[in-house]
């Protein structure tokens, strides 16, 4: 008779350690005590996100470890011109016997704003998985029921000209200027929400690229390189062109978040996606292309905008900087909106190309202005007067 | 996790075959979510993905990257390495398409696997000596990961090649996951342990603690400095491409022994990225390699990286699975043996040492240093003596040892109760409070010990202490490679060698001098370690949550003053400083002053 050896496993023990098992001293303290909620309970998003990235003012006892060449470590606020409320208070001192506290959280108004979409990893991964599902299942409906078939020829050389060439703003923007300004924000709040902004942008010019591969696939004379042509070369791309390069130039990341998101988007990536796209595609027997802008565009209108919104309405509101902060992004609306203008104007060739035209350039330029007078005035700036040209 | 063939994850003693059907499984996600050539063909139902192969749509979105005609974008960040355009293939293929769907699955997982915990009465089988360092780990690991994902435009302008710059881009997607998914973790450990103290209070602990602090370099060192430096050599290459492996593998494994499969259901979802990341580093090092230039600067970068992250991690995660773990089998292994081959034999043998026909220079004297310090100078154990001596300082309860440990510490690494044993004998008997002090300040046979001003883990193998003068401040390392790393790395020239990127040193490196003076009892109230009846300390040197038997702001404040040892070593003559050294370096192990009657 032979006898089983035991397996060498760790063996399960009752331990009884789980909540309430017991009463003692914070045993019922089942929330982060460290920070203020925006409203009367934490959030979930909040309980995720919030105080990650340390701040010296507050709890940050030793202060930053690790610094540049010049010696400056962490986030510096000036990496900024605007400024929140508490941002001139110098850094505490700590050195022999000062002890570690610094300022009551939250120390200054930086650590007040809170992304409106609660992105954490949780909603980005669900979200941005419902639309490439989505988008995948349209184009192969598409596929499948021949829809690319109605197009007519003008209408195949706008899409792979001018609907392609757009997915090169969406990839610099994504990558130079979102994904680049995700080391700049002073709190985790901010550069979470700018990182999620960027992987919008290279999700929706990858959507792009991809859409055209499979159209490259389906529709015998598709040529799936037009769309650089048009980037390098065309006259009608070139203000969008340089407009996107300079805005990739900035070095403030408040400035490159709100050029771009509060000025080129509307007078610009709307102005195309929306009443370009979006009008021509159907009368041009395309009813595909809408859903796959369409995404884009929700991105921008729905999640984009709404955190950049927040963001500076704290910021012309701030109890202490609002006439500061307000001055500049004045001067930001007077460089920037020039810029736009210029970009949009230049696209106007592209109204007349498609066999059954959109409603007119005029029109929808006035509309883009109007939308975008919306949101400036909403984060209590004044229309510029550049707004004209 | 690098390992010389594909990742592999062990759970708490499970058996090989357990172990290949993991790995099966993973690939069966990966069959599923990255898009085949079988959808394609429609072999495998009508799952929507696009029809491209992965190739032919990585192939595609090359297509999205431009060269700047009217603007250049703003470069931030400076490196003193040298790069040539080159066309380096991004090595993740990945595409956003197929990247999401693959992610959201593996949160399906992670979140189904949350609510199984919660359901199933986990926390009535988890460990509390496992879970009270989690409230350490748990504080430092969120922070590591998210300047993770703020590194990434580092390498933008200084490496010039667009197609890494998607792959870079999906890391820093990645790490925000990484990030959030552990700070929920610690929420649900929060919600649902027993005791919710030091996880409630979690992020102001850790940044006002100095164990927090130390592992606070595991994040900063990403971040600043010389863009290469930081964000690829110390951040991917050492850091993600040696260290993650005790990070998210062997210490899930030593969770799950310890009752709790949610620390490994969420580690090892976070290590699955981690090979991406690997790639990138691989294929910037590679780059890098290219130009001899670069090769002074990698070799400097390879020694400083890897001695920090040795001094860093092994500290940290060599205690949680040494001293938090109430598995003693004695087949299971140490943390020494998973060391020797995890980070020994698959990251030293299998990953560097073959990179040394392109020009690298390995610092192969640090890795048997390493080796060295952990196996036969006792490292981890040292740190773990220590953070127990400091207890009253910290934000979490510290199990005392018990006869089956030191049964298994023999057994393990002999010598270890020589060394050892009296000393956690003494801890178990000053556990409660009893008229006397906190052991910190009973006369148990230790020395308390300088800080190291560059790894500011104490400066623990008392022999291989050094001092010097820098900036008209005397430091203390806690050995020549963090003396080195100060003096000589750090600095805007390196041999020579104009080196005006490189980051500097900088903050309050050590955490006693701003106490300097205190009571103790001032000390655990300013940094908020205390309670909700404004009294009981969070930190306990035992698992008893009886209120009778825990330590209060009372019992401390019959304390001498917390004294710097950093002060007083700047306030003594020349002559008495060489005589402190002399005396220090005589000391140990395990923190015996030494002997004066030798």
């Amino acid at each position: 008779m032979t006898s089983a050896t035991e397996r060498s496993v760790p063996k399960p023990v009752f331990t009884d350690a789980e909540a309430g098992a017991k009463e003692f001293p914070d045993s019922t303290a089942r929330r982060f005590n460290y920070y203020t909620p925006q409203k009367r309970k934490q959030t979930h998003y909040e309980d995720v996100t919030v105080e990650v990235q340390p701040d010296p003012r507050h709890y940050l006892a030793q202060g930053w470890l690790y610094g540049f060449s010049d010696g400056r470590g962490g986030y510096p606020l000036d990496w900024t011109a605007l400024k929140a409320w508490g941002s001139d208070r110098p850094e505490p001192t700590r050195g022999p016997g000062s002890g570690g506290k610094g300022y009551d959280w939250p120390a200054h108004g930086w650590h007040e704003f809170r992304d409106p979409n609660e992105e954490w990893e949780l909603s980005l991964y669900r979200y941005n998985a419902n639309v490439v599902r989505q988008v995948g299942q349209n184009v192969e409906a598409a596929r499948r029921s021949k829809a690319f078939e109605q197009w007519n020829p003008n209408w195949v050389r706008f899409v792979e000209r001018h609907v392609g060439a757009w997915m090169h703003v969406d990839h610099g923007l994504g990558l130079y200027l979102f994904a680049n300004a995700n080391r700049r924000a002073p709190t985790n709040m901010h550069n979470n929400a700018i990182s999620v902004n960027s992987m919008h942008r290279i999700r929706a010019a990858q959507d792009l690229a991809l859409y055209g591969l499979t159209l490259s696939e389906e529709i015998a004379d598709f040529d799936g390189s037009a769309h650089l042509d048009a980037w390098n070369s065309d006259p009608a791309w070139q203000g969008v062109r340089q407009a996107a390069e300079r805005l990739t130039a900035v070095d403030d990341w408040c400035e490159a978040i709100f050029a771009a998101n509060v000025i080129f988007e509307p007078l610009v990536g709307e102005l195309f996606r929306s009443h370009l796209v979006q009008h021509a595609a159907p009368r041009n027997g395309d009813f595909v292309t809408p859903t796959i802008v369409g995404a884009e565009e929700y991105d921008f209108s729905e999640r984009d905008l709404r955190y950049t919104k927040a963001m500076f309405e704290l910021l012309t509101a701030d109890r202490e900087f609002a006439e500061h902060n307000t001055r500049i992004l004045h001067g930001w609306l007077a460089d920037w909106v020039p810029v736009s203008i210029a970009a949009a104007r230049a696209l106007q060739p592209l109204w007349s190309q498609p066999d059954a035209k959109p409603p007119r350039f005029e029109d929808a330029l006035d509309s883009a202005k109007s939308r975008f007078s919306g949101i400036v005035t909403d984060l209590g700036l004044e229309t510029p007067k550049e707004l004209a040209q | 996790m690098w390992t010389n063939s594909k990742f592999v994850a062990t759970v708490g003693g499970a058996t090989l075959e357990v172990v290949k059907r993991y790995v099966e499984n993973q690939r069966v996600v990966h069959r599923i979510l990255l898009p085949p050539r079988a959808w394609s063909q429609g072999l495998l139902g009508s799952y929507p993905m696009s029809r491209q192969s992965v190739a032919r749509a990585h192939q595609k979105i090359q297509e999205l990257s431009w060269e700047p005609m009217y603007h250049e974008p703003v470069s931030h960040y400076g490196t003193d390495y040298t790069f040539r355009k080159a066309q380096k293939k991004d090595p993740l293929k990945q595409v956003l398409r197929s990247y999401f769907p693959m992610q959201e699955e593996k949160d399906h997982r992670v979140y189904g696997a949350s609510d199984g915990a919660i359901r199933g009465n986990m926390f009535r089988q988890v460990q509390e000596r496992w879970l009270e360092w989690q409230k350490l780990f748990l504080s430092i690991i969120p922070l590591p990961e998210i300047s993770a994902a703020r590194a990434m435009p580092l390498l933008f302008r200084t490496v010039p090649n667009p197609e890494l710059h998607n792959g870079q881009a999906i890391q820093m997607i990645d790490e925000v996951r990484h990030s959030t998914i552990q700070q929920n973790l610690k929420r649900l450990y929060m919600n649902n342990y027993i005791d919710p103290a030091g996880f409630n209070s979690s992020l102001r602990n850790f940044q006002n603690d100095y164990c927090g602090t130390i592992g606070r370099q595991f994040a900063e060192g990403f971040i600043t400095g010389d863009a290469i430096t930081a964000a690829s050599i110390y951040l991917t290459i050492v850091a993600e491409t040696a260290f993650t492996n005790t990070l998210f593998v062997a210490m899930p494994a030593e969770a799950a022994a310890n009752g709790d499969y949610l620390l490994p259901t969420v580690f090892h979802s976070v290590q699955s990225d981690e090979s991406r990341h690997i790639s990138n580093g691989y294929a910037t090092l590679l780059m890098a390699l290219a130009d001899e230039g670069n090769h002074q600067l990698l070799e400097r970068d390879l020694r400083y990286a890897w001695w920090n992250n040795h001094r860093v991690v092994d500290a940290a995660i060599g205690t949680f699975i040494e001293y938090g773990t109430k598995d003693r089998r004695k087949d299971r292994e140490s943390y020494a043996e998973m060391w020797r081959r995890w980070i020994y034999d698959d990251y030293y043998r299998s990953y560097l040492v073959p990179l040394e026909k392109y020009g690298l220079v390995i610092p192969h004297d640090l890795i048997e240093e390493a080796w060295n310090q952990i196996w036969n100078k006792g490292y981890v154990h040292e740190v773990a003596q220590f953070f127990a001596t400091g207890w009253l300082a910290n934000y979490w309860r510290i199990d005392p040892m018990t006869d089956k440990d030191f049964e298994w510490f023999e057994y393990k690494y002999p010598g270890w109760y020589d060394r050892y044993g009296k000393w956690w004998e003494q801890y178990n008997r000053l556990s409660t409070p009893n008229g006397h002090h906190p052991i910190v300040a009973e006369d148990v046979d230790y020395q308390y010990p300088h800080r190291c001003w560059v790894c500011m883990v104490p400066c623990l193998v008392r022999e291989d202490m050094v001092m010097a003068e820098v900036n008209g401040q005397w430091r203390t390392y806690c050995h020549e490679a963090c003396r080195w790393t100060d003096v000589e790395a750090f600095r805007p020239t390196y041999q020579g060698r104009q080196t005006p990127n490189m980051g500097q040193l900088i903050g309050a490196r050590e955490w006693e001098t701003l106490y300097h003076g205190w009571n103790w009892a001032d000390v655990v109230s300013d940094m908020g370690f205390v309670r909700d009846d404004g009294k009981t300390l969070v930190a306990q040197p035992h698992l008893n949550l009886d209120p009778s038997k825990m330590w209060t702001l009372d019992h401390l404040r019959r304390m001498d003053p917390l004294l710097s040892p950093n002060v007083l070593l700047n306030e003594m003559t020349d002559e008495e400083r060489n005589a402190f050294h002399a005396a220090y370096i005589a000391g140990g192990p395990a923190g015996r002053p030494a002997r004066t009657d030798k």
